[in-house]
């Protein structure tokens, strides 16, 4: 069973449909308490990173444990911001802190017609071990079946920085973290809900990774 | 890089799909969740749904279709049409919008545009304007284009980015279901003043014509309804061959 945590920030009537839709056995738990009782969590969220502010405390404390225990979390747009230390849109509220780095403004580019917010169909550039001299993809569980230069639905003004976790980029005036995963830890900075095959094939990753998937549907991939 | 958004937009009247000529002679043209799948399939990359008859009745956006379609796809959706409060709003999105398009309501109340942005953040507010050429000018139409608002598009814009909106969705009313083309002037006096998203509307017939709204409009979306609805224009068509003109959009 998947926790998918409703703190307030935004409608989550898109990320249920598309769980509903794959089939995902998922309920949003009441309080902090009940975190322990799921197998994966899923932190959404649309808007100000202020609003995460209602995670500071037991829900926080709670999720840092199953991260530890290696639970796997997923965090989508405003979600995945808080997996870092924090956020310039509201510097008082700490991050989860599981992934180094700090969010920033996008600053776009006015002569290039590059608009704040970052909203519509943008490309995923999967990284790879350029440095190490390596031109292959970094491997990522999330975005298994995908190919480099998949469009996704973006809808933001704020961003995570590039770091080790990064395993696809998005470039709007500048590149940022478009998808993070680092061990049992993932997120999306995009809306896979509103991402159409794309996206939901992202969801439909994590739902593997996590066992949120019915046996039935598990087994019948599995035979393909 | 960020593509140019093709949208489907369904002007919907008792549950549903009509399509009319310059706001004036409404016509059946389907189902709006089975043509939203259809969307769907075929590329589009956001779907709009106007309750075009609310303001004029006093209705609103009818849940049961915004449900319906929202449950068809995995897209953004956009509803708009007699949203005249902060509950109106709540209520559009409760049933499965991403985004609400305020116009009548938010020339008389600039403060609700802030209001939702505060709620749902800038991104979920679009501010709609339905103008006409006048002159120099583009003058500004509220009450589904039957009333005169005594404001100019541009100006009228610009407010509305001040006051949070996210996205302006500009219908030109002189082109609106004519198939003559988007009033790319109009689009980029819009586009050129503000810097949020542009999606133009009105007039869209041909592949054509969304290039120039691309180029010479400067839009960052184009909006239509008649020509997608009757497949006159395919979405996948229109994609590639934006693609073949180093138009960026999603295939």
């Amino acid at each position: 069973m998947i926790a998918l945590i409703d703190y307030g920030a935004g409608n989550l009537t898109s990320v249920r449909k598309a769980l509903t839709a794959l089939g995902a056995d998922y309920a949003t738990p009441a309080s902090p308490g009940d975190l322990r009782r799921f197998s994966a969590l899923i932190v959404p969220g649309v808007g100000n990173f202020a609003a995460t502010a209602a995670l500071v405390g037991p829900w926080r404390d709670e999720i840092a444990a199953a991260v530890r225990a290696g639970t796997p979390l997923f965090g989508i747009c405003l979600g995945m911001q808080w997996l870092f230390e924090g956020s310039d849109e509201a510097p008082d509220v700490p991050g989860l802190g599981v992934l180094s780095g700090r969010v920033t403004r996008l600053q776009g580019d006015a002569e290039e017609r590059l608009k704040i917010p970052h909203v519509g169909w943008n490309g995923l550039a999967f990284r790879s071990r350029a440095a190490a001299g390596d031109h292959t993809a970094l491997p990522s569980r999330l975005l298994s079946g995908l190919n480099t230069g998949a469009h996704v639905y973006f809808t933001h003004s704020y961003a995570a920085p590039v770091t080790d976790a990064c395993v696809a980029a998005t470039t709007h005036a500048e590149t940022f973290a478009a998808v993070v995963e680092r061990a049992n830890v993932f997120g999306v900075q995009f809306h896979p809900e509103k991402s159409s095959d794309a996206g939901l094939q992202i969801i439909r990753n994590f739902l593997e990774v996590s066992g949120g998937l019915p046996a039935v549907a598990s087994r019948a991939e599995a035979g393909c | 890089m960020l593509t140019k958004r093709i949208i489907a937009c369904m002007d919907v009247r008792d549950g549903h799909v009509v399509k009319g000529v310059q706001f004036q002679q409404l016509r059946h043209a389907g189902d709006p969740a089975e043509l939203a799948a259809r969307y769907n399939v075929e590329g589009i990359d956001e779907v709009v749904i106007l309750d075009i008859t609310a303001t004029l009745e006093s209705r609103r956006a009818l849940a049961e279709t915004i449900h319906a379609v929202a449950h068809r796809i995995f897209l953004p959706l956009t509803v708009g049409g007699g949203i005249r409060s902060e509950d109106d709003a709540a209520a559009a999105v409760d049933a499965g919008a991403d985004k609400v398009s305020l116009n009548t309501a938010a020339l008389k109340n600039p403060g609700l545009i802030t209001t939702l942005a505060r709620r749902y953040g800038s991104q979920a507010v679009i501010v709609a304007i339905d103008a006409k050429r006048r002159g120099d000018g583009f003058a500004v139409y509220v009450r589904s284009g039957t009333a005169d608002a005594a404001r100019d598009a541009v100006e009228w814009a610009r407010e509305a980015e001040s006051q949070g909106a996210g996205e302006i969705l500009l219908t030109s009313m002189d082109r609106d279901g004519t198939l003559s083309g988007f009033d790319c002037e109009m689009t980029a006096a819009v586009a050129d003043a503000v810097n949020i998203p542009v999606i133009a509307s009105g007039g869209a017939g041909t592949v054509e014509h969304f290039c120039e709204v691309f180029t010479r409009g400067h839009a960052d979306a184009g909006l239509a309804a008649s020509i997608f609805h009757s497949g006159s224009v395919g979405v996948a068509e229109l994609k590639h061959y934006l693609r073949e003109k180093a138009i960026p959009v999603r295939l």
